[in-house]
């Protein structure tokens, strides 16, 4: 290990050249603040310039070759702050630096300047400070507050991620680098998250990181946690979260033991509960949440080789709008010209029907090893059970048996080897086995809308990142991936036939009938190819071009081959179809950014070309005895999505700091050349933020964001014949609603109360001005307002 | 700040320990959709001439083929005692699902809602709280015309409700409609 150390600060050292006729040398020697102790391998760089060295095993580095006048240092090392310290330089210079062990930036990874997933990567990250601002809220609420990332809501708990308008099987979420198979295909099944475990979350909108998989059509999720220090400490916090909306809140507690020796442990756990929460004018009744998660990690951490063992649990039980909750299309109707829900009553703490009732347990151990003259190889193991219950209101005995009950068992196994003896490139190469089963539980007494299915995947890749220059980089990966998935489902007979089935796919029918329904045995392999490259560049004094192009490809998933049936939750008959094949899609991504506080921006703007895009869509009506439902169908067209995401940060005054981002999007339906359905609309915000160091970091700012109304939509308006009046009505199921704009207060101040360790307050204001308003991607808008003004106390404890 | 600790690695622990009971039925036989209603029969009886029967039957379910109706005619100016039985005929024995409603009359309602057609329904019985349920019920028809008869039975709705559907609310169960002629 040290012998690296030494090997970087030479590495680092040789490359700080400079022309002029300047010929200054400034040393500095890096020690800790509390015992004086040297500090090896902290990064130093000069500010706004691409100099960096390190210090040496005596804790020691150097500049050569400077010139007279203000130098800026940043000095960044694991569990340490970050420093900046300034000097007037006017000759050779020796200065001690002592760098302060502050217990809670033990969490921050600093290991090295470059913290990004890939260096060619477009990505944008979420620090633990903002994960803790959304300690009880969902991962998808906390994405939602990053240009270019939207959200497809089921009310306000049930909160899915999307990434320029792709969502659900197109955006892979990689919780500690366990990709999350928890029936993410359904546009009401959030991901089993709970943010309080994650230390950073980045969202790669590029086409990088084949590592995780070809299908990452819209894009990735990555949710991390962090490498701790090699050193005996104990430390932890606890967070405490009230609010008026829902009259609830979450205790989140975690603690962390860390050795010199170089074990490390950790415990996590959160409660949540909410009661119903409150638009403007009403309780929405029904909309309550219980939500129960712990995490827990050991491990070994070395230069040379490591392990660790990380085990989670969630829990959630989330209660659905009640009147969302609709017959047919009649009760439809006129739950969309009502404007008020159909049932309103008064606050209760009450779960009852619909609701979502969720486990997720993932489990996973990861190894690795350096090898000298090679690389580091690692081996990594996981294990993911998902257990899924939907509970509608039905009649007598089946009124506490849920409608869907699905359990979803993955695992998998992922060797890697990181070949990084070159010194101008790196290569990253590894391969995947994964077997995962579904098992539709049949007790529900209903049809099941997903059948029992086993899929195998075997996928190997390989990444090469290359080293153009001391400012630029260039990455280059390719991924092949074969999947083989069985399904067991029965099918209505007069089904089979009517989609043509006992012609296209005798081979799946096993001639076991049951009263109408005949047992098929449904089998398809796919193989994808993905490929992608990266550039970038930096240049100037903060300035960096980034470059993405990426292939991918997507194999159908379950519910877009299989589903068949009322979907209950949704009021809607829903079909898959056998002849679903996979999409192709061709992403071309560039990011021009300023990484600068007095003034820094980004500009992103993204082309994708998706050919066989499965898409949902409303196709008819279908009369059944509880009345006529509206039909949804897989299809799959041409489509294309594009835009920019522009993010704007300036430094208005020492204490006043302005941050503003806007999003472009269109969507379109190249095949029948029409707008795609549930493309986000136009949205921009404004923040302006007041800080005071010196008065108990006192922060205090106010936000606005503006989401204009979606205008480009495709228009799946119907008439239906209302059996009461005997008269055609116009169901409006398509119109979008107005546009809307929320504004935010938000305040923190930290003390220290104790002898050690910190308490950190914070009150928030969302929605200030109570705006009543509607999202349009927001499944329930038919039903009710959006979430009415909350009041939010959060107390953190730091120790 | 040493009690703190100690209480939030206990508070982890109550948390791990309640949160791991799962339960799970391996239980790999074909499901039944046991909610299904494949059909309404809807009896008249008037004493003298043969029973007029309504039916509307769809046996495989939400999807597959369309449903069979079978209508009657209905002699003018009559009373007719009305019964309406819903099914399930996927079940053997077939499942009288009118049984489960009446026992949960409370939650439930029908309304009959006829349509061009001179025809008046009455509701005789009551739930448990003495509001109109709509199992057992009197029609009687006016002069010679043909239109339609919509039953509708609604779980949950408002009541009482003045036999007006847009006042029950709640969500249909049933929602069939009849094509029918009075001579």
């Amino acid at each position: 290990m040290q012998k690296l150390f030494i090997f970087c600060a030479f590495l680092c050292c040789t490359n700080t050249i400079s022309a002029q006729d300047c010929n200054y040398t400034f040393k500095g020697k890096i020690s800790d603040f509390h015992d004086n102790s040297i500090i090896v391998g902290a990064s130093v760089q000069i500010i706004n310039t691409n100099k960096f060295t390190s210090s040496n095993l005596e804790g020691e580095f150097v500049f050569n070759n400077l010139c007279e006048g203000k130098l800026t240092l940043e000095i960044k090392h694991v569990a340490c702050d970050t420093k900046r310290v300034s000097y007037n330089l006017t000759k050779n210079t020796f200065k001690e630096i002592s760098l302060e062990h502050h217990l809670e930036e033990l969490k921050e990874v600093v290991v090295k300047t470059n913290t990004k997933t890939e260096i060619t990567s477009i990505e944008k990250s979420l620090k633990k400070e903002v994960i803790t601002q959304f300690t009880d809220k969902s991962l998808g609420d906390a994405l939602n507050t990053i240009s270019g990332v939207y959200s497809l809501n089921t009310g306000n708990s049930i909160v899915k991620p999307m990434i320029h308008g792709l969502h659900s099987s197109r955006l892979l979420i990689i919780n500690n680098n366990v990709r999350m198979f928890d029936q993410e295909w359904g546009d009401e099944h959030a991901p089993n998250i709970d943010i309080n475990s994650s230390d950073r979350i980045d969202v790669i909108k590029g086409a990088n990181s084949l590592r995780y998989g070809s299908d990452a059509v819209g894009g990735l999720v990555l949710i991390r946690s962090k490498k701790h220090a090699i050193i005996d400490s104990l430390f932890g916090s606890t967070t405490t979260s009230l609010n008026s909306n829902g009259f609830g809140g979450n205790l989140n507690s975690e603690i962390v033991k860390t050795f010199k020796s170089g074990y490390y442990t950790k415990f996590q756990g959160n409660y949540k509960r909410f009661g119903d929460f409150k638009a403007p004018d009403y309780y929405l009744t029904n909309t309550g949440i219980q939500s129960i998660n712990a995490s827990f990690r050991v491990g070994y951490n070395s230069y040379e080789k490591g392990f660790d063992a990380y085990y989670s649990f969630v829990n959630n039980k989330i209660g659905i709008l009640r009147s969302s909750h609709i017959g047919n299309v009649s009760d439809l109707v006129e739950a969309i010209n009502n404007r008020e829900p159909r049932i309103v009553e008064d606050f209760s703490y009450d779960i009852n029907f619909p609701r979502q009732n969720i486990f997720h347990h993932l489990a996973k151990v990861e190894a690795f090893k350096r090898y000298k003259n090679l690389g580091k190889l690692s081996i990594q193991l996981d294990a993911q059970l998902n257990r899924r219950k939907e509970f509608d209101l039905r009649r007598g005995d089946l009124r506490n048996r849920p409608v869907i009950d699905l359990q979803l068992f993955t695992t998998s196994i992922q060797p890697n080897l990181e070949i990084n003896k070159f010194e101008d490139f790196k290569i990253n190469t590894g391969l995947l086995v994964r077997y995962q089963n579904n098992d539709a539980i049949v007790n529900t007494g209903a049809n099941t809308l997903i059948p029992d299915y086993n899929k195998s995947e075997l996928g190997t890749y390989a990444i090469l990142d290359y080293n153009l220059s001391e400012t630029s980089e260039l990455s280059f990966g390719v991924r092949y991936d074969y999947s083989k998935i069985k399904a067991r489902k029965w099918y209505v007979e007069a089904d089979w036939t009517a989609l043509n089935y006992d012609v296209l796919f005798p081979e799946f029918d096993t001639g076991i009938t049951d009263g109408l329904e005949l047992l098929t045995k449904p089998e398809f392999t796919f193989n994808n190819f993905s490929t992608n490259v990266g550039y970038s560049k930096r240049f100037g004094d903060a300035y960096a071009f980034l470059f993405n192009y990426g292939l991918s490809q997507r194999m159908p998933n379950p519910s877009e081959l299989f589903s068949g049936g009322l979907h209950h939750s949704a009021a809607r008959i829903e079909f898959g179809f056998l002849t679903i094949n996979k999409e192709t899609a061709n992403k071309f991504i560039m990011t021009l950014e300023r990484n600068n506080k007095n003034f820094g921006f980004s500009i992103s703007p993204y082309y994708k070309q998706i050919d066989g895009f499965i898409q949902l869509i409303p196709t008819g009506i279908k009369t059944t005895i509880r009345g006529a439902f509206p039909v949804w169908e897989y299809n799959q067209v041409d489509a294309r999505i594009f835009g920019v995401d522009i993010d704007i940060n300036k430094e208005i005054t020492n204490n006043f700091d302005y941050k503003g981002s806007l999003s472009l999007l269109q969507g379109d339906d190249l095949t029948n050349n029409n707008p795609l359905i549930h493309m986000p609309s136009v949205n921009f915000s404004n923040k302006i933020t007041y800080t005071n160091n010196d008065f108990h970091q006192l922060k205090i700012g106010v936000s606005q964001r503006t989401t204009l109304q979606q205008n480009r939509f495709p228009d799946f308006n119907f008439t239906t014949l209302n059996p009461v009046t005997q008269q055609q009505v116009f169901v409006d199921i398509s119109s979008t609603p107005p546009s809307y704009t929320l504004f935010g207060f938000n305040s923190s101040a930290v003390f220290y109360p104790f002898k050690k360790g910190s308490m950190e307050v914070s009150f928030n204001i969302d929605n200030l001005f109570n705006v009543s308003y509607r999202e349009n991607l927001n499944r329930l808008r038919y039903f009710a307002d959006d979430l009415g003004r909350n009041y939010n106390l959060k107390i953190k404890l730091n120790y | 700040m040493k009690t703190i600790k100690l209480l939030a690695v206990l508070f982890i622990s109550t948390l791990v320990f309640t949160a791991c009971s799962d339960d799970h039925d391996d239980d790999h036989d074909h499901g039944d959709d046991e909610e299904l209603i494949t059909t309404v029969i809807y009896t008249l009886t008037d004493g003298t001439n043969p029973d007029v029967v309504l039916t509307w039957e769809d046996l495989d379910g939400d999807t597959g083929n369309a449903p069979v109706i079978t209508s009657s005619t209905l002699m003018a100016n009559t009373t007719y005692t009305g019964s309406i039985q819903l099914l399930n005929r996927t079940e053997t024995p077939e499942e009288d699902i009118t049984v489960e409603v009446r026992a949960e009359g409370d939650e439930h309602e029908f309304f009959y809602i006829p349509n061009s057609v001179e025809l008046n329904v009455n509701k005789e019985d009551e739930d448990s709280n003495g509001y109109k349920l709509g199992i057992e019920t009197t029609v009687r028809t006016g002069a010679a015309s043909t239109g339609t008869l919509t039953v509708i039975l609604k779980h949950e709705p408002t009541k009482p409700n003045d036999d007006k559907v847009a006042v029950a609310g709640g969500t249909s169960d049933v929602e069939v409609t009849f094509p029918i002629t009075v001579q």
